[in-house]
């Protein structure tokens, strides 16, 4: 999907657990659709069931960012789980660290993956438990910050970047390299 | 001085975008059913074409029943995702094997059997196993839909050039211990995000040891430590493999195909981006206790206490694994009582792992209340295993023979754990509801998996 991403602000919640796998984002039942919408409704299903569950609780309606653990969204490639985060309603998501799979499926899908050191993301998860805290994040200067003096820089994957702030067609974009790629598979027949 | 990894890599860059960002050709693309239909309706919507067809192969394998296979899919929804795989192969003219095909199976167990899966190539797959044919020397990594997409219709991929590990196994591994414990060891060394951002090259006398699908048992699981992808250098085992597979080069392309096959590997003083050992002798058999596969230990030993945990992160986490899986801090592995029993997956339902379950289980019976099943890879593995009278040894034994696919390592099927339901499971996940919900798996090797069968309960196989 071509969605780009420059700035955004909005409520924020805490999921703090460390290696959030995909098969919790979306579980299994649900890949077995042929669309790429119809998912931010299972985002979470098994979890959900829980009453208790941080995404059940009043004050985390209408949430667009999510702070969690380490390693978030190891596990299966499915696009499926960053469909169900976007189609739920969620610009960014901070974590200490990301697996490389799903960090991949972010940055084509206009969701964008903050990566912080754990120490600033405890700070979030803590400010997020509170419930009505709010984050703004800018990428275009690579900031994030909130209402109660925290602010800090974040790097981002260029490449990923570039996707997000355009909102580029990759494909579109990949084939006006044709004449390489063409180059290419002469060389190598 | 280049590793394996940077041999690879150098070989596919068609163009270099900006610092350590390339556009990379892709040798071999591999489909499947579940994450192939929003990427063919991408490219059907921007009247796009698949630049090169006859790089690209699909099969069925992730939601279809592995029952009966002359009736048709029960499941509609399922049904619906195969169909649309065969409309779409048909329509780009890329090859399937489909469910009545001879070479139907899971795609990491299709790929090395026909040969496709060669030396020094680049292979991709909408699926995180990929890294499975990295035991041939090829830099294989999973990719997401939108990425499957961008290859159907380029050919290419573009990658942030991954940081290499080396992961170097020595010493010999004891009688009863498999590349399945020594993967888990690894995973539960490192941690499940150990390697990440890293693509991880397995060195060592362990690790050349190895048997081809032993290899591909270790190479499936990088994943797991949170790798991009994990290599094997090709020597004279990967070689012998693949002389006179269907796919692979014959007569005098043989002879070039060899010639160049043998320079994919590391320089003696290459350098890698981190290192990481292991003694194969230190190693036992492994069993998982948690919730991811880095929470494991040796069969040997009890279920950890989180209190004794060092951070706070991972004191919640065990805990939390711990209320999952039903399990108490203290209790010895050895003795935990199991439900079901899954001889499968991309990481452990080759010839090699039903061969050394079935002696195992040989002139024994699967312990009442157990339900315990066999998922051959492929339908050419099943094949192979029946050519070897290994059905009769199982079915015997009390263990459904059954037709090739995924099955319960995720459980898009019928073949689901019920809620609470324990096993033993030769698979490679053992995430929360994986193979169904409330379900608690243990991951092991195929020995292990089926002397617990026989036992009903998790036992260290070495005892036998």
């Amino acid at each position: 999907m071509v969605t780009d991403f420059v700035r955004h602000r909005g409520k924020a919640v805490a999921l703090p657990r460390r290696d959030v796998d995909t098969d919790q984002i979306i579980p299994k039942q649900f890949l077995k659709g042929v669309e790429r919408t119809g998912y931010g409704q299972s985002l979470f299903y098994d979890w959900r069931a829980d009453p208790d569950f941080e995404l059940n609780r009043p004050e985390a309606q209408g949430a667009t960012i999510l702070v969690t653990g380490p390693n978030f969204g190891c596990g299966s490639s499915r696009e499926h789980a960053v469909w169900a985060l976007a189609e739920y309603g969620f610009r960014a998501i901070i974590a200490p660290s990301f697996a490389d799979i799903f960090l991949s499926n972010c940055y084509r899908n206009g969701v964008l993956p903050v990566q912080l050191p754990a120490a600033d993301v405890e700070t979030l998860l803590q400010r997020a438990a509170s419930g009505s805290y709010e984050i703004a994040v800018d990428l275009e200067q690579c900031v994030l910050s909130d209402d109660r003096g925290f602010s800090a820089r974040f790097t981002a994957d260029a490449y990923g970047r570039e996707l997000l702030l355009r909102g580029l067609d990759e494909i579109g974009r990949t084939l006006l390299e044709e004449p390489s790629i063409a180059a290419y598979e002469r060389s190598h027949t | 001085m280049k590793t394996l990894f940077d041999r690879v890599w150098d070989a596919h860059v068609v163009r270099e975008l900006a610092d350590g960002v390339a556009l990379l050709y892709v040798d071999l693309h591999l489909v499947h059913e579940v994450t192939s239909p929003q990427a063919f309706a991408g490219l059907r919507r921007d009247g796009r074409k698949v630049r090169r067809p006859e790089r690209t192969l699909a099969t069925v394998d992730h939601s279809v029943p592995t029952g009966d296979r002359s009736l048709p899919i029960a499941d509609p929804i399922a049904a619906r995702q195969v169909d649309a795989l065969s409309t779409n192969v048909r329509e780009f003219g890329v090859e399937l094997f489909d469910l009545g095909s001879a070479g139907q199976g899971i795609v990491h167990v299709i790929g090395p059997e026909l040969g496709a899966t060669q030396p020094g190539m680049l292979i991709v797959c909408g699926d995180s196993h990929t890294a499975t044919h990295g035991a041939f020397g090829a830099f294989a990594l999973g990719i997401g839909t939108s990425e499957v997409e961008h290859v159907l219709a380029t050919q290419c991929l573009v990658l942030n050039k991954p940081r290499n590990l080396e992961a170097r196994i020595t010493g010999c591994r004891a009688p009863g211990v498999s590349a399945k414990d020594l993967i888990l060891a690894l995973i539960g060394k490192i941690g499940t995000a150990g390697a990440r951002g890293h693509v991880i090259e397995y060195t060592g006398d362990a690790i050349r040891a190895l048997s081809m699908e032993e290899r591909m048992t270790v190479c499936n699981m990088s994943i797991e430590a949170g790798a991009r992808a994990g290599m094997i250098a090709p020597d004279e085992v990967t070689f012998d493999y693949l002389e006179g597979r269907p796919r692979a080069p014959a007569g005098a392309a043989w002879a070039t195909a060899l010639e160049r096959w043998q320079t994919f590997r590391s320089d003696p003083t290459a350098r890698y981006d981190s290192q990481v050992r292991l003694d194969a002798d230190t190693v036992g058999p492994q069993v998982t206790w948690g919730t991811t596969p880095g929470m494991v230990a040796d069969i040997t030993a009890r279920v950890p206490d989180p209190a004794q945990l060092a951070s706070e992160n991972e004191r919640r986490a065990a805990e939390r694994a711990l209320e999952y899986m039903g399990l108490v801090p203290g209790t010895p592995l050895a003795g935990i009582p199991i439900d079901r029993v899954f001889l499968g997956s991309c990481t452990n339902a080759r010839i090699e792992d039903l061969r050394v379950a079935a002696n195992v289980v040989r002139g024994r019976h699967v312990a009442s209340r157990v339900r315990a099943m066999v998922v051959p890879g492929s339908q050419r593995v099943k094949a192979q295993a029946e050519r070897e009278g290994l059905d009769r040894v199982f079915r015997e034994a009390g263990f459904e023979w059954r037709n090739a696919g995924c099955s319960m390592c995720i459980g898009m099927n019928a073949d689901v754990l019920g809620a609470g339901e324990r096993c033993a499971a030769t698979s490679n996940r053992n995430f929360e509801g994986r193979q169904g919900r409330g379900g608690r798996t243990h991951l092991m090797s195929p020995a292990m998996a089926a002397a617990a069968a026989i036992e009903g309960r998790l036992v260290d196989v070495r005892e036998w």
